[in-house]
């Protein structure tokens, strides 16, 4: 026993000292992801889409500009503690270091913007993380590109108002929020009282505990309640549990609307027929293959390279990988107009982001036409664009049912400008003034 | 050969019942504390291997150490006092949260009458969170009166969802910010500022250093023996004279201070930002496997424990990417829960003692070596 | 009158969603009482038992082979799983382990807990795979009396059926079988049972293997429900307070501590929890049972705890 523990210490000492041979003309990119546990069926076509994107740009063009990117993946579990310990592990490999992290976690995106501004990288997050971080003076780091929760929220309200005939008929309405009780669940919460107090519907807020499996007395509750509408902010189990509790209590799935992380294949088709008719936000793009999807399969299904399975390509949370890795790589093909093809810093791709410039005729050039409207960040404004569509599942496929919205910045502005003052003052944080950045 | 207390001779009590009796012993200690506490940051200071990079220092001694107190916490709770706690966490929260409420103020509304304290340095802060854990941990404490073994275990458990959810809804308790997750304070000890990896990792050691120490001797005195009895069987304790309302709610109480000072540390130094969730059941399992594994009623197997536990499955996700063998992260971190759960039970099986018994047959085979008879 | 129905009708929600509960509480209950092990694992068996039942059922239904072949066909299949698993835990975990205190006997449980998620996810895979083996839509009782009806779960009624049918089965398996006496018998004194000739590791086994089955069952009942996941293995944790309250040896209290829960919390959560903020059932559960512990520290039918000195 003795000896047996000794060989495994002895073991665990020679794992540590095996050094990871770097590339030196090569641009590390981390992903986290979560591969295992509960939130894996979310997770998976996610990391599948960030990774193949990669792996594509490497296949096809050989690189960004010629620079190969060298990604790793670190399984954080959507834990907290193991999503800071994956960015410990992946900050500094490579010849300049990651270029981005995307966590794909509230959790880990609130620790993490504890620690990049130290360490100097960039966090793209999505759609998701902080909604005040929009705020680039605020939060150098922190991009919150193309929707924040608040924007999903205000025009999930603009939705609902047309779908029941304008915003005047909103008012003695009840809308209902199920939320998954945790910080990713309670951001919406402010932007929908705003909304509410605006409008005069009533507003109420219903947690479900992680990971969401058992979710019977909320809707009892809500068959009792008879709201008008419910809004679904829930992610993993949450979402298949919440349409078949709803069909249980009889509640109508039209009526029901998801944010865009409720809005996937993983959360519709475990609940079978009865999630026909439920509504989702799209974060801009929707399912379905676009010109980009052809140059995957070409360069990499069809070479067996892919991550993805050849069902997955073209779903929801893939389409929304593949668009996570299109803007952090962009924003490094445009950080080396400026520093030259090399290997981007940390530092070097922020400023790529801030002065990413997505137009139309560029976003059709990279295949994605029909999936993004065109984006443009600055320094001031880290989220670039505040629209929206709504998409319906029909029983096999997603499909638009609406026209663009744009979030209304005459409520959001002050809101983000609110929490980003208080996060100022209680960091002790001077904002960096816009105008004099470069 | 070199391990041998030949020719030491103990010529009063107090040396007789020394913490560390034997002088190789001494020795050994004070090289250990010169390593981490000037051997550490040296190395660090000249970046040398292993700590070239800030990865050993951040991810993994930081946790180590925060954890380890955590550990020291409950085994007090568990392995002297025989108090089977699935709360850990729930405690640990109480610490976080409160220590933050008290670094950025508490105001109380009572009736138009407000409490009102300004806010704390950090160090009174922590302090005073590990307090309110105390306080926590004797109310949830009290059943242990009555209920015991694993029964007493599940009720703990209605501390940790309790307190889960009172972190989530409470939104006093998070200053009223929209997600519901904080941000720690800046943290500065008597005007100096702690922000480097290793200045954090000095802070951690201190707390680790001087709690370790408190608990090691608390362990011997009067109270350490009334728990061990406690422990051994109660009702024969209550024969003899001690009070296990007394005995068992001390045991409770300053297991709690310990694990909501971890708490507090873990949040404030290590994670910097946080939700509930990062107090979960999980960290009470987590905790509750460092110390049976480590070693029930040793405040040495609570270091060996936290570190077996908590660095094994981090060494393990590595090993194949140092190795170069491509196996995708999934399999990876599968197999690392089949690989921990696998030792788990074997560790159990060969040594249901934990590492401490383990260390305590190493330094018995170190003495007879070379000849053993 | 409409308050009236509402109440009913979450009370006999409740009711059902708890023996569903109960479903995963009698694993618990089986392994503790024939072997005075924690068993933590319960939840790791259910996900396992689930995960071979679904993918091998897909994999059948795939061939062109009818449902009812596939659903014959992936019951045998997860049940060979899970008499595999309980063959090697026996043989190479609790066998090794006899005699050691319940302290290491729960930690190796979680031990097994760790092994089986990793081996069930990497085998089968981790992402959500839908089972549809009852019916999910409700019926609607009594809408003459009151408006809209009680609404009544199919599944949470099949569920309760079920475990009834479980229960009962059990109940003549101890009683009336050798085994099942034998299995008393080892509950009651292991070192006196083995000195009367009862092998007693052929008995965990047995033990191990009812505990798997009936982890299949549920798997059945909650994979119709949620979908097999590993989200699936939380259930443990809900399990719990339905244990404590109706006690670790006791197979009709698991039912009743059931029920129990299962009224409680979800009565508690609709008409408290508006006023609480909400999501007060994941506690709700426990402190009931805290509070149940407090007059009877064994459980509502637990055996009572005798302590000499």
């Amino acid at each position: 026993m003795l000896r047996a523990t000794l060989f495994l210490a002895a073991a665990a000492a020679v794992a540590m000292t095996g050094p990871a041979v770097a590339q030196q003309n090569e641009q590390f990119l981390p992903s986290l992801v979560y591969r295992t546990g509960p939130y894996a069926p979310n997770g998976i076509p996610f990391a599948n889409g960030v990774i193949d994107y990669w792996n594509m740009i490497n296949e096809r063009d050989g690189g960004i500009n010629g620079v190969k990117i060298a990604p790793e993946e670190c399984e954080t579990g959507y834990a907290t503690d193991k999503g800071v310990e994956c960015y410990e592990r992946m900050k500094s490999k490579g010849p300049t270091g990651a270029g981005y992290f995307s966590p794909l976690s509230t959790g880990i995106t609130f620790a993490l913007t504890e620690k990049v501004p130290g360490d100097k990288i960039p966090l793209l997050t999505m759609g998701y993380g902080r909604s005040e971080s929009r705020n680039g003076a605020v939060f150098p780091w922190n991009f919150v590109a193309v929707g924040s929760y608040w924007t999903a929220a205000d025009v999930a309200v603009q939705h609902i108002a047309k779908e029941m005939g304008g915003f005047g008929s909103l008012k003695g309405k009840k809308i209902s929020l199920v939320y998954h009780d945790s910080p990713y669940g309670k951001e919406p919460i402010a932007a929908l009282e705003a909304r509410a107090k605006q409008h005069g519907f009533t507003f109420k807020a219903i947690p479900v505990t992680h990971p969401g499996v058992e979710q019977k007395s909320q809707w009892l509750a809500i068959r009792q309640d008879r709201p008008d509408y419910v809004l679904l902010w829930g992610w993993g189990v949450m979402n298949p549990t919440a349409i078949k509790e709803a069909a249980g209590v009889g509640f109508p799935r039209d009526k029901m609307m998801g944010v865009w992380w409720a809005g996937a294949e993983p959360d519709v088709i475990p609940a079978g027929d009865t999630s026909t008719g439920y509504k989702a936000l799209m974060l801009q793009h929707g399912a379905g293959k676009f010109g980009i999807h052809a140059d995957i399969e070409k360069h990499l299904i069809g070479k067996g390279k892919g991550q993805g399975k050849a069902d997955d390509i073209g779903h929801v949370l893939y389409n929304r990988g593949l668009l996570n890795s299109m803007l952090g790589v962009e924003a490094i093909r445009t950080a080396m107009k400026r520093y030259g093809n090399k290997p981007m810093t940390g530092e070097q791709v922020r400023w790529g982001f801030e002065n990413l410039d997505l137009s139309a005729a560029r976003i059709k050039e990279l295949g994605f036409e029909g999936m993004v409207a065109p984006i443009k960040l600055s320094c001031q404004d880290h989220q670039g664009a505040d629209q929206a569509r709504v998409q319906q599942w029909d029983g096999k496929a997603w499909k638009v049912i609406s026209d663009w919205y744009t979030a209304d910045q005459k409520i959001l502005a002050p809101m983000v400008k609110e929490a980003a003052d208080k996060y100022a003052a209680e960091k002790k944080i001077t904002p960096r003034d816009c105008s004099k950045e470069s | 050969m070199l391990y041998r207390e030949a020719g030491q001779f103990k010529t009063s009590y107090a040396a007789d019942m020394a913490v560390f009796p034997i002088r190789q012993d001494r020795i050994a200690l004070w090289l250990l504390l010169a390593f981490v506490f000037i051997g550490i940051p040296l190395l660090a200071n000249f970046q040398i291997w292993p700590f070239g990079s800030e990865y050993l220092l951040r991810a993994i001694l930081v946790p180590f150490l925060i954890l380890s107190l955590a550990a020291i916490g409950l085994n007090i709770l568990t392995g002297y006092c025989g108090q089977l706690s699935l709360g850990s966490g729930a405690f640990m929260a109480i610490g976080a949260y409160c220590a933050y409420k008290f670094g950025t103020g508490v105001n109380i509304p009572l009736f138009g009458l407000a409490l009102s304290i300004p806010p704390l340095p950090v160090l009174p802060s922590i302090l005073l969170g590990g307090l309110m854990a105390a306080i926590g941990g004797i109310l949830f404490g009290i059943p242990s009166l009555r209920i015991k073994g694993l029964y007493l275990a599940v009720a703990t458990l209605a501390a940790q969802f309790f307190f889960d959810w009172v972190f989530a809804r409470v939104q006093w308790f998070t200053n009223y910010t929209s997600s519901g997750s904080v941000n720690a304070p800046q943290l500065e000890f008597f005007g100096l500022f702690v922000n480097t990896p290793i200045e954090r990792y000095m802070l951690c050691l201190i707390f680790v250093v001087v709690f370790a120490m408190l608990a090691k001797n608390l362990v011997r005195g009067n109270l350490g023996r009334q728990w061990m009895a406690i422990r051994d069987m109660d009702i024969a304790a209550e024969l003899i004279g001690i009070r296990p309302l007394y005995a068992k709610l001390m045991a409770f109480a300053i297991s709690s201070f310990i694990i909501g000072v971890a708490g507090a540390l873990w949040a404030f130094v290590y994670l910097g930002s946080w939700e509930p969730l990062a107090f979960s059941i999980d960290r009470s399992f987590q905790l509750l496997f460092m110390v049976i594994i480590g070693g029930l009623g040793s405040i040495l197997g609570s270091f060996l424990g936290a570190a077996f536990i908590l660095v094994l499955p981090i060494l393990l996700d590595q090993v194949p990417h140092a190795l170069g063998i491509p196996v995708s992260v999934e399999t990876v971190s599968l197999l690392v829960f089949i690989v921990t759960g696998a030792l788990i039970c074997w560790l159990l099986i060969v040594e249901p003692h934990g590492f401490a018994r383990l260390w305590a047959t190493a330094k018995e085979k170190l003495r007879l070596w070379p000849y053993p008879y | 009158m409409i308050l009236l129905g509402q109440i009913l009708e979450v009370l006999i929600s409740g009711l059902l969603s708890g023996v569903l509960y109960s479903l995963v509480a009698l694993g618990f209950v089986l392994i503790y009482k024939a072997s005075g092990v924690f068993n933590f694992a319960q939840g790791a068996m259910v996900l396992l038992a689930g995960l071979a039942l679904v993918r091998s059922l897909d994999f059948v239904a795939a061939q062109g082979f009818p449902m009812w072949t596939a659903i014959i066909l992936g019951l045998t299949f997860a049940a060979a799983v899970m008499t595999l698993s309980a063959y090697v835990i026996e043989r190479f975990v609790l066998g090794p382990l006899v005699n050691q205190d319940g302290l290491t006997l729960f930690m190796s449980t979680i031990g097994v807990t760790f092994v089986l998620e990793g081996l069930a996810q990497m085998v089968f895979g981790a992402e959500i795979y839908p089972l549809k083996l009852f019916p999910t839509d409700a019926w609607f009782l009594a809408e003459s009396i009151f408006p809209g009806g009680i609404l009544l779960n199919k599944l949470d009624v099949w569920g309760g059926l079920i475990a009834g049918v479980l229960v009962a089965g059990l109940a003549v398996f101890f009683q009336r079988t050798k085994t099942g006496r034998a299995l008393r018998a080892v509950a009651d004194d292991h070192s006196a049972a083995q000195s009367v000739g009862i092998p007693i590791s052929w008995i965990w086994f047995v033990v191990w293997l009812v505990a798997g089955l009936v982890a299949l069952v549920a798997a059945t009942v909650w994979g119709t429900k949620l979908g097999v996941q590993f989200s699936i293995t939380f259930l443990a944790l809900k399990a719990l307070p339905v244990l404590i309250i109706g006690g670790f040896t006791s197979v009709p209290g698991a039912i009743i501590g059931g029920l129990i829960i299962g009224a409680g919390e979800k009565l508690a959560e609709v008409y408290l929890g508006p006023f609480m903020g909400g999501g007060i059932e994941y506690w709700f559960g426990y402190v009931l049972a805290l509070v149940v512990l407090m007059f009877r520290p064994q459980g509502l039918f637990g055996e009572r705890i005798i302590e000499r000195v």
